[in-house]
């Protein structure tokens, strides 16, 4: 018995260590800590050598084609149809075509888009690309204070890739008893979305695609009237815990957790990331909701809503897209400042 | 004489048949008991004989029955998938009715109605229960200790899903079942009202639960420590004083210059605990109804620290752009 109850032991404590050292999720020393705010405030951000090894080889910039003069043939004289990038030149609508197929399809090259006729727009895809060159000109004229001088590119969402990795659809859910059953309102369910926490699957719905109130906390020490529901207290939550995974940051990146709510307390992040919210209600107002008619029912979410964009779409990981590096300076012809 | 020197007792004493106890009027317990080696190596080997009683019944029933209601709902929210079920069972909830439904008494089932319900027959098991817990007590003429300080976790437990959620006119307001999900509650519960570690009440109640893991760490090192001179047995030294108690009486005199006594060491363990959740129960009653940021509560009262800006604070662009978010 006691040989026996021993060897038990040892089995369990064999399969714990295993379990610890080679199931995914764990990350071993040594951890890089970057003091941010005051001493003993714990605003520290929190990443290791092995996950900034492999956010710095996700994070390549692509080579830059060479620049086209804005002078010379209108590309207007030289294509037909052309309907958004009309203000160029023949040659920078050139390169613009180059630089849109090594960005989104490498592979499938512009056959992607274009038939044998280029003027014609009978593939969805190409419709939808010519919405994408009007967003990013818009993201890069009039969001300046979220992407400043940066701005973006193709290649910020899509990485070499048609369709880009980080986007989301309406959530509703896994398949769940019908009935009286009780509903939870998405609660209590571990997802990509509220970082394997049991918060709401769908909190991306609420507030980058609907307006609600992400501000929950009481404004002043005593109540006045009925506040927020600790119910979206929590979608908040999953939100907040949404744009903490996307950016690869703690929440002390923008908050002092003491007092999350608190502006005078926060860093300068959060007003960027504040415009970011904004940026991204936009962008799936205007542009990607509209264009749920545009696209084959294959590429529709569960609800049949058009694939929208969040935080992570351009972030993928780290605080400043591809690390801060300035690609729209380089394609004036997205909107981008000129490279100087 | 090692004993006890480890974390499992190393000899059973156990009689040839299983002791029926004292005799006691009006006590009838079902079976005559039975040894199990592994139990005697955590605590005594005899098992039973067991009294439940209808009090003890009824309880276990209504536990019984909540613990159905909060199963099968969970079940249910993986659409009756067993294996989703263990897969993500430390995540499944049980969630109250939403804000909309205020304090109505039959909200739809699927919608909080199954809240409300396990909500009613796990608070009708725990006071059975607590019931139980004393008229037992009574029966073998003990003091009623061990009731007064269940009934402390019960009023916590009370207010976090009955007696606040009154208050604030929402059982919305109240926790969900889950294993996940309370935490999760928890921690946006926090938040919401403007971070619990501001409330006195939580900060009491923090001081008496970490309090406690000491006190009971003091103690149970104390009295294993001095088991070899038949420490053991505190309530022989407590009657009459042996070298046990002297020795560590002498110990603790010796290095922090006071100590408590075989028997007030049991008074402190009992008030540490018992304070726990009721001082945090008084925490979690205050929250909301009477303060809604702790945050700022404590700023007015001077107890949380101004530190100095090492970069330029965030500005809130929501009043320039007359946007909310």
């Amino acid at each position: 018995m006691k040989v026996g109850l021993l060897s038990l032991g040892v089995v369990i404590a064999t399969l714990l260590i295993a379990a610890m050292l080679f199931t995914p999720g764990w990350v071993h020393p040594p951890i890089i800590a970057k003091q941010n705010g005051y001493r003993g405030t714990g605003e520290d951000q929190i990443t290791t050598a092995a996950t900034q090894r492999i956010l710095k080889a996700a994070n390549v910039l692509p080579e830059v084609i060479e620049k086209a003069s804005p002078d010379g043939e209108r590309a207007t004289a030289v294509y037909k149809n052309v309907k958004v990038l009309n203000d160029l030149s023949a040659d920078q609508f050139n390169r613009v075509m180059v630089a849109i197929t090594r960005w989104v399809s490498p592979e499938q090259g512009c056959a992607y888009c274009h038939g044998d006729n280029l003027a014609d727009d009978t593939l969805y895809t190409k419709i939808l690309a010519r919405r994408m060159l009007q967003m990013t000109r818009h993201i890069n004229k009039d969001w300046k204070d979220h992407v400043a001088t940066t701005g973006v590119t193709c290649y910020t969402c899509h990485r070499g890739q048609p369709v880009p990795s980080n986007i989301w659809f309406e959530n509703p859910g896994a398949p769940h008893a019908g009935g009286f059953a009780a509903t939870n309102y998405g609660f209590g369910h571990p997802a990509k979305t509220n970082g394997d926490t049991s918060l709401p699957v769908d909190s991306l719905t609420s507030y980058l695609e609907n307006n609600e109130q992400i501000r929950v906390e009481a404004t002043s020490a005593l109540p006045r009237g009925d506040g927020a529901s600790i119910q979206s207290a929590e979608r908040t939550f999953s939100l907040m815990i949404h744009m903490s995974e996307s950016l690869g940051v703690n929440c002390t990146f923008c908050h002092n957790t003491r007092n999350f709510s608190g502006w005078s307390e926060s860093t300068p992040q959060r007003s960027v990331a504040w415009h970011g919210l904004e940026l991204v209600r936009d962008l799936n107002d205007v542009y990607l909701d509209p264009l749920r008619s545009t696209y084959p029912a294959n590429r529709l979410g569960p609800r049949g809503d058009s694939p929208k964009l969040d935080c992570g779409t351009c972030h993928q990981g780290v605080s400043k897209p591809l690390y801060g590096a300035g690609i729209a300076k380089d394609y004036p012809e997205l909107g981008g400042a000129a490279a100087p | 004489m090692s004993y006890y020197q480890n974390i499992f007792t190393q000899v059973q004493v156990r009689g040839m048949e299983p002791d029926p106890g004292i005799p006691v009027p009006k006590l009838e317990r079902t079976g005559k008991g039975f040894f199990s080696y592994l139990l005697g190596k955590i605590g005594n080997a005899q098992v039973g004989p067991i009294y439940l009683g209808y009090l003890g019944t009824l309880s276990l029933v209504f536990g019984f029955i909540a613990f159905e209601i909060i199963g099968l709902n969970m079940w249910a929210s993986v659409n009756w998938s067993p294996i989703q079920f263990a897969r993500q069972l430390p995540w499944l909830a049980l969630e109250p009715p939403k804000p909309e439904y205020g304090l109505r008494v039959f909200p739809p089932l699927n919608e909080g109605g199954w809240w409300l319900l396990a909500g009613f027959f796990l608070t009708a098991s725990l006071l059975l229960w607590w019931a139980r817990v004393y008229r037992r007590a009574r029966a073998l003429g003990l003091g009623t200790h061990t009731a007064w300080a269940f009934l402390s976790a019960i009023w916590l437990y009370l207010v976090l899903g009955f007696i606040r959620p009154l208050l604030m006119g929402h059982w919305s307001e109240a926790v969900p079942f889950g294993i996940f999900p309370h935490l999760d509650w928890t921690a946006a519960f926090s938040i919401r009202y403007g971070n619990l570690f501001y409330n006195p009440f939580h900060m009491l109640s923090i001081t008496f639960l970490y309090g406690s893991t000491l006190l009971f760490a003091m103690h149970g090192a104390t009295i294993l420590a001095v088991s070899r001179f038949g420490g053991e047995r505190e309530i022989e030294q407590i009657l009459d004083r042996g070298t046990a108690s002297e020795r560590a009486a002498l110990f603790w005199r010796w290095t922090m210059g006071f100590n408590a006594t075989m028997e007030s060491i049991h008074r402190w363990a009992w008030w540490f605990a018992v304070l726990c959740p009721l001082s945090g129960g008084i925490g979690i009653l205050l929250t909301g109804t009477v303060v809604d940021n702790w945050y700022l509560w404590g700023v007015h009262h001077g107890i949380a620290p101004d530190y100095p800006h090492v970069f330029a604070p965030a500005v809130d662009p929501a009043p320039a752009t007359g946007v909310i978010q």
